[in-house]
């Protein structure tokens, strides 16, 4: 089917879904933290238009509180919250060298058809909006993984996990015209006091480590670190014998 | 069903006021008291459970089953024994100045933050519900994690914050899908309270259900602290206060697994094949067999015991996924005696590890020698946790393999090799530890060992006989997840 053929809420869904996925690959590849936040912000405006549309066109008005929310969310407090922290951590000037961006986006786009590929099983139910709905949610979740997994500011790592809430909200939205109010509102609060904590975790790592590069948070695996075996008295004598010969 | 808010009341009420009232001196007491308070309310909805059989509250969004009313009744048990255990423990730790009255505060705030977390994943008959609680419960326990700053624990903070964060969020997905699947039946409003979806789960699409529930269990396995997504298990156990790694190995872990059987449960109801079940064995397998490698290489203490409990939670996801009554019988057993037994391990290895002043396993030495208590107490649950006869692991465990030998018989071998690998793994440890001389000027210090004598003595119980109203009890879980029972 043309997509001249849908209707125009169909249409506007497929256009919502198309600028969602588009954002997640925008950030992606973005090195700059101040505008990867921007572009974030920006996913949230999307997903609160896509909320006040379903909500209006099902006439369906407990999703136009979720849509407040999202926009209070999303769009103000969590990129306000993380534009402060860069700019106090005096990172807003620098570029992460993301170590090669081509491969990044093919990976990117892998994951899209990926996901298209996971959710084929659900077209013969239903109608290809949703497929193309649920698949573009689940890679806007799978992008933002790629995001945490390639990005080494703690910054860029909220960014990923918050866009990977959006993602599901998006699904939830659109595949099932919201889930129960309860159930929304437990979601948006579990989602509040996360990014309160984030923010709490900022400062600590920041006055533990005195920076927000998550690759200096490497003091915990299972490999035998030099530290914790120079403490161990064998060790230290076996240096000891070695300084002798 | 007065009972069942009373469950969640009480806890709530407890996280307001400790957050009011702050740190005073009898605080620790107070969150026995609590606890204690928990216990009963618990018990009397377990009576009720008991007499009248399943219960669904008026508004439908509570559901209360034999399943997970004995789950209910000990997660309240856990959580005052190690509340015992924490009062002086706490206590302790304030006296060598690692915590002031601030975070005390904080840690008795979000302990009961965490029960009730806990009693609403149980309690709840709505899967969004059951998903926001489980997310709370990691929110309420990030901090506690991290509650000594030092960086090791702010590290391990931010891999639990993260791993589980973005693990928990593709149970969501799951979640939103089951939604579909359901909203495509009608009756979008109660569409996702368990009991309806229970009731309608034939008619639910296969497909959907058969992709959400690799979701769900990614999602909750995080929890689960399923290979390969286990990573900030260890972590998050060894470096939080000990009180804490008790009760995210006895209660966390067992509820998350809850959250997965129940999902279970509407899956095979819809798909009518054993897919859910192949997958749970599979990730069970693995977890079970790379955690049992593992305890060969851990240094710290507290991490050798949180690598057993992911080869405790493996064994379990792989019992309850191949199904059938003995099997399901053996899981629920085993999900009993090692919540038991490893939150009495935790409580002794935190005074062994108080008493040496450290947690690396090199420098703790002759336990028995400078407190018998403690080094036997720890002696005695790693005999118990490592499956020997007299104790109740030894049971389940045995009853796991005699249901593996009949269905899949060939991969009872794993299962033997396995159990037998952490049994060397634990006590090559172990046995340097609580035997041999006490290193000079170790003394002994102030421990309250009688939650690990009660927990013990039950494992013991059990493993000897079980008592009639258990039996019954778990064989009425087990009619309701296999629908038949072994007994």
């Amino acid at each position: 089917m043309n997509i001249e053929q849908q209707d125009f809420y169909t249409q506007a869904i497929l256009s919502m879904a198309a600028l969602i996925g588009l954002s997640s690959f925008l950030m992606l590849g973005q090195g700059r933290l101040l505008r990867m936040i921007f572009v974030f912000a920006w996913q949230g405006l999307l997903l609160t238009l896509t909320t006040t549309l379903v909500a209006y066109s099902q006439d369906n008005p407990h999703l136009y509180i979720s849509a407040v929310l999202t926009l209070v969310l999303k769009v103000i407090f969590i990129p306000w919250m993380l534009r402060r922290e860069v700019i106090k951590m005096n990172s807003h000037r620098d570029i992460e060298a993301l170590s090669n961006k081509v491969s990044l986006m093919l990976g990117g786009a892998g994951l899209m058809v990926f996901s298209y590929y996971v959710l084929h099983p659900i077209v013969q139910t239903s109608s290809p909006v949703m497929l193309n709905a649920l698949a573009v949610s689940l890679s806007v979740v799978l992008l933002g993984m790629l995001l945490m997994i390639t990005h080494r500011q703690a910054v860029a790592h909220v960014v990923g996990f918050m866009s990977i809430e959006n993602g599901l909200f998006f699904a939830a939205i659109v595949a099932t015209n919201g889930m129960p109010m309860v159930v929304e509102l437990g979601v948006a609060f579990d989602v509040l006091v996360a990014a309160v904590l984030f923010g709490i975790f900022f400062f600590h790592i920041r006055t533990s480590i005195d920076s927000l590069n998550v690759d200096l948070l490497n003091r915990l695996n299972e490999v035998d670190d030099q530290n914790t075996e120079q403490n161990s008295p064998l060790s230290s004598l076996s240096s000891e014998n070695r300084a002798q010969q | 069903m007065i009972a069942a808010y009373l469950v969640l009341l009480i806890p709530l009420f407890g996280i307001v006021f400790f957050a009011v009232t702050g740190h005073k001196k009898d605080t620790g007491k107070l969150n026995i008291q609590l606890n204690a308070i928990s216990l009963l309310a618990t018990i009397w909805l377990a009576i009720n459970v008991l007499n009248k059989g399943t219960i669904i509250s008026p508004d439908q969004a509570f559901l209360i089953d034999p399943f997970n009313v004995y789950l209910i009744v000990l997660t309240a048990f856990v959580g005052l024994t190690t509340s015992i255990f924490s009062a002086p423990y706490m206590a302790h730790e304030k006296d060598i100045g690692k915590l002031n009255d601030k975070r005390l505060k904080l840690y008795h705030s979000m302990y009961q933050g965490f029960m009730l977390a806990m009693y609403l994943v149980l309690t709840t008959n709505n899967m969004g519900i059951m998903w926001v609680a489980m997310e709370g419960a990691t929110l309420a326990t990030v901090l506690l994690v991290s509650l000594y700053r030092t960086p090791e624990s702010i590290e391990a903070a931010w891999k639990y914050f993260i791993l589980c964060g973005v693990g928990i969020a593709q149970a969501l997905f799951g979640t939103i899908l089951l939604y579909y699947a359901a909203a495509q039946i009608g009756n979008s409003d109660n569409a996702l309270l368990w009991s309806v979806l229970y009731a309608n789960a034939d008619k639910l699409n296969p497909d959907i259900l058969e992709i959400a529930f690799v979701f769900l269990l990614i999602g909750y396995g995080t929890k689960i602290g399923l290979v390969p997504l286990h990573n900030w298990l260890p972590d998050a156990h060894s470096e939080g206060p000990t009180p804490m790694s008790a009760v995210l190995s006895g209660l966390l872990l067992n509820d998350a697994l809850y959250a997965v059987v129940r999902n279970k449960m509407l899956v095979d109801g819809a798909t009518h094949s054993n897919m859910a079940g192949y997958l749970m064995m599979g990730f069970g397998m693995l977890s079970f067999l790379v955690a049992v490698l593992f305890l060969h290489r851990q240094k710290d203490i507290k991490r050798l015991f949180s690598y057993s409990s992911i080869e405790h939670m493996g064994m379990m996801t792989f019992a309850f996924g191949m199904g059938g009554p003995l099997a399901t019988f053996a899981a629920l057993l085993h999900m009993t005696v090692h919540s038991l037994t490893k939150s009495a391990i935790f409580v002794t290895v935190g005074y062994a590890a108080q008493l040496a002043g450290t947690q690396r396993m090199s420098k703790i030495r002759g336990l028995i020698k400078t407190q018998p208590k403690i080094g036997w107490g720890l002696l005695i649950g790693t005999i118990a946790i490592a499956g020997f006869p007299p104790f109740g692991v030894f049971t389940s465990e045995f009853l796991v393999l005699l249901a593996t030998m009949h269905s899949y018989p060939w991969l009872t071998l794993p299962l033997l090799l396995g159990i037998g690998i952490a049994f060397a793994g634990l006590f090559r440890h172990i046995q340097p530890m609580v035997y041999g001389e006490k290193p000079e000027g170790q003394r002994p210090i102030k421990a309250n060992l009688w939650p690990v004598m009660i927990h013990l003595a039950w494992v013991l119980w059990l493993g000897l006989s079980i008592p009639d109203f258990l039996a019954n009890w778990f064989s009425q879980a087990t009619l309701l997840i296999s629908g038949s029972t072994p007994l």
